[in-house]
């Protein structure tokens, strides 16, 4: 069903030349995400979740020496798509960004009403209606109509984002507030252009655990009532239970694993991701491990990344990375042996 | 366990200046104010909370790496708060401070041998022939070939040269090391590695651990008990099982339902707890957790509420329990 999809990735590789050698960072990665839902995105550090959203927006290293694939947002393909249209109609606007370490994302020296504004003035819904007169040029002006409508939409966004707007919210610093609050300011201003979807990278792994559940909360209900699509990328699983629909694991630049949210921490099938869920720490049980390190990426393993360390590797996951299968429903998983639906 | 406590803390304090852009002293950050517990021998006691409640301020200041403003810290029997740096000296045989990455701690010029033989030079009167015996010993202990000890720290994975710096903390069979963090920021598959590595060492060398983290489910996992601190304070000690299973403080009730719980309930869903700790440099009068608590009457404005036995194996700091 490709035309259900609002984001679709195919075979997505890039490559990195570092000093070591060419870094295949993304190899062949496949992911879709649908209109107006949460789509975790799991993996270790390392195994590409920060490279594949830079890829959507258009922002890749310059060092980035090869790149295949598509990445078709609405069916056009982000990948082909001139630089100039990018900039106007998708990044900030149709797609945005919602970062891990916001006081990194705030310019220190605004007060945070006047970066809202900077945001409106660019990237407003307004705007790309043609909402009062003229587009803003480099040295545009503001159209004062569209300027006060775009105000209001601030103050509303503030208050659903749980802000006081009195007293002077907006003439504050970032650095006035605190990480839970600056996070919650981040959420706002990546809702206002009203976009399609939302890459969060990581938005609550900086966070303390009663800050974390308040601000996945708000995001859950913020685009769960706007219908926004959510990627979210986390490596911590107990996030991505509380928060998406959908979830893909990636292990060392490729997808392992895809299945809806219930039946991926019910029935795991894919090695990785069981062996994943068993070395959470719960009480009365072994703690276990996964063994063995995370491939360098200059010299991956051929075949299927996760065969080194995997009991159930056989000489055809050391030669071919295995088809996408796909099992009941929408679980889709890369193996070659996976687990049965009566383990884990 | 034992029943005389290796390592006693009575109302330890440790306050921080805050200063103004002129130097001027405006005001004082009460990181730890009046905390007192006990860790028997052999049991790991876990100290949770959230960023800027003075966990990691507690375990260094039981080390001395900060002087106390107030109370005492009792080792072994023997008072240790402003002993001089002689003395000092041979308590870090036994005492022992663990860095969030151990690893890190190594010195990048010297080779693995090196760094372990330091310890034992400086502490003990070994030959040099027993010192390499009991590298050897030690780099088996942490799972480590001995081929790698002529190598340097940047030669090994990430996860060896933790393995070495812990073998450098192990060196002089430490009884209490004190853990700050040992796996914020790692994965699952390299956090469950490290706790694992923890727990042999333990019962390997038959440490006690002081186990500081925000991380409820690694404490539930590593510690057979927990102390909960919120903004310099003890609010609730208890055995792990007990915490877990009748929590009496509010904040530790909140704190136990903001984890997200793979397969059960979700938090996003249910969670009550609003806003952001206040400010330590100003906390609110009488108990601090009144602010966002929400059983907070006017008596919690009035009284500080002191940390008090309400079972065998649990303590709470709470007017309204």
């Amino acid at each position: 069903m490709p035309g259900d999809n609002l984001l679709e990735i195919e075979n997505l590789r890039i490559s990195f030349a570092t000093a070591a050698g060419v870094a295949k960072v993304l190899d062949g990665v496949n992911v879709a995400v649908r209109p107006g839902e949460i789509m975790g995105l799991v993996g270790e550090s390392g195994c590409g979740k920060t490279t594949l959203a830079n890829a959507i927006l258009g922002i890749t290293a310059r060092n980035a020496l090869h790149q295949s694939g598509t990445i078709s947002f609405h069916g056009e393909d982000l990948l082909a798509m001139p630089g100039r249209r990018m900039q106007d109609e998708i990044r900030g606007r149709r797609i945005t960004f919602i970062p891990q370490d916001p006081i990194g994302s705030f310019n220190p020296l605004f007060p945070i009403g006047t970066q809202a504004m900077e945001v409106m003035k660019w990237k407003s819904p307004r705007r790309a209606r043609r909402e009062g007169r003229g587009a803003v040029g480099l040295f545009g002006r503001y159209p004062r109509r569209r300027r006060a409508a775009d105000a209001t939409a601030v103050a509303q966004m503030l208050r659903a984002v749980q802000m006081p707007v009195s007293g002077g919210v907006l003439r504050k610093l970032p650095h006035e507030f605190s990480g839970g609050q600056r996070q919650r300011l981040m959420i706002a201003l990546a809702l206002l252009p009203q976009p399609q979807l939302v890459i969060a990278d990581e938005p609550t792994s900086a966070l303390d655990v009663t800050i974390q559940a308040q601000i996945l909360k708000l995001l859950k209900r913020l685009a769960k009532s706007s219908g926004v699509a959510v990627l979210f990328t986390t490596h911590d699983l107990g996030t991505a239970y509380e928060i998406c629909d959908r979830v893909t694991v990636m292990y060392a630049g490729q997808e392992v694993e895809t299945a809806p949210v219930d039946t991926f921490f019910r029935r795991p099938r894919h090695p990785y991701t069981v062996r994943l869920l068993e070395s959470l720490p719960r009480r009365g049980r072994e703690l276990s491990e996964i063994g063995g390190e995370i491939p360098q990426l200059t010299r991956p393993p051929v075949g299927c990344r996760f065969h080194p360390r995997c009991a159930r590797a056989s000489d055809a996951c050391r030669n071919a990375r295995p088809a996408i299968a796909q099992l009941d429903g929408a679980h889709r998983v890369r193996c070659y042996h996976p687990f049965d639906e009566v383990a884990s | 366990m034992s029943l005389a406590p290796i390592l006693r803390a009575d109302g330890l304090s440790r306050h921080f200046p805050v200063r103004n852009a002129f130097g001027w002293r405006t005001g004082t950050v009460r990181a730890l104010d009046g905390v007192s517990f006990e860790v028997f021998a052999g049991e790991a006691l876990g100290i949770v909370g959230e960023s800027g409640c003075g966990k990691s301020t507690l375990g260094k200041t039981l080390v001395g790496i900060h002087a106390p403003a107030g109370g005492r810290v009792l080792f072994e029997g023997t008072d240790i708060t402003g002993q001089p740096a002689s003395a000092r000296r041979g308590l870090a045989a036994k005492l022992q401070y663990c860095y969030q990455d151990p690893g890190h701690s190594l010195d990048p010029r010297w080779t693995v041998r090196r760094s372990l033989m330091e310890p034992l030079i400086v502490h003990t009167a070994l030959t040099a022939g027993e010192r390499e015996a009991r590298i050897d010993q030690i780099m088996s202990q942490v799972g480590l070939p001995p081929t790698h000890l002529d190598l340097y720290p940047h030669e090994l994975s990430g996860g060896q040269q933790r393995r070495v710096g812990l073998a450098r903390i192990l060196m002089l069979n430490p009884r209490l090391v004190i853990l700050d963090e040992p796996t914020s920021g790692l994965d699952v598959s390299v956090q469950s590695s490290v706790l694992k590595l923890l727990r042999q060492l333990q019962s390997a060398f038959s440490l006690t651990y002081l186990f500081v983290s925000h991380d409820l489910t690694v404490v539930r996992a590593m510690c057979d008990r927990i102390a909960v601190m919120y903004l310099g304070r003890i609010v609730e000690l208890a055995a792990t099982e007990a915490l877990f299973a009748t929590a009496k403080h509010p904040y530790t009730q909140s704190l136990l339902a903001a984890i997200p719980e793979i397969g059960g309930r979700r938090v996003s869903d249910t969670f009550a707890l609003e806003g952001d700790p206040p400010d330590p440099a100003r906390p609110p009068s009488g108990c601090r957790f009144r602010t966002r608590c929400p059983r907070a009457a006017a008596v919690c404005a009035e009284t500080d509420p002191l940390l008090r036995p309400i079972a065998p194996a649990q303590s709470v700091a709470c007017l309204r329990v």
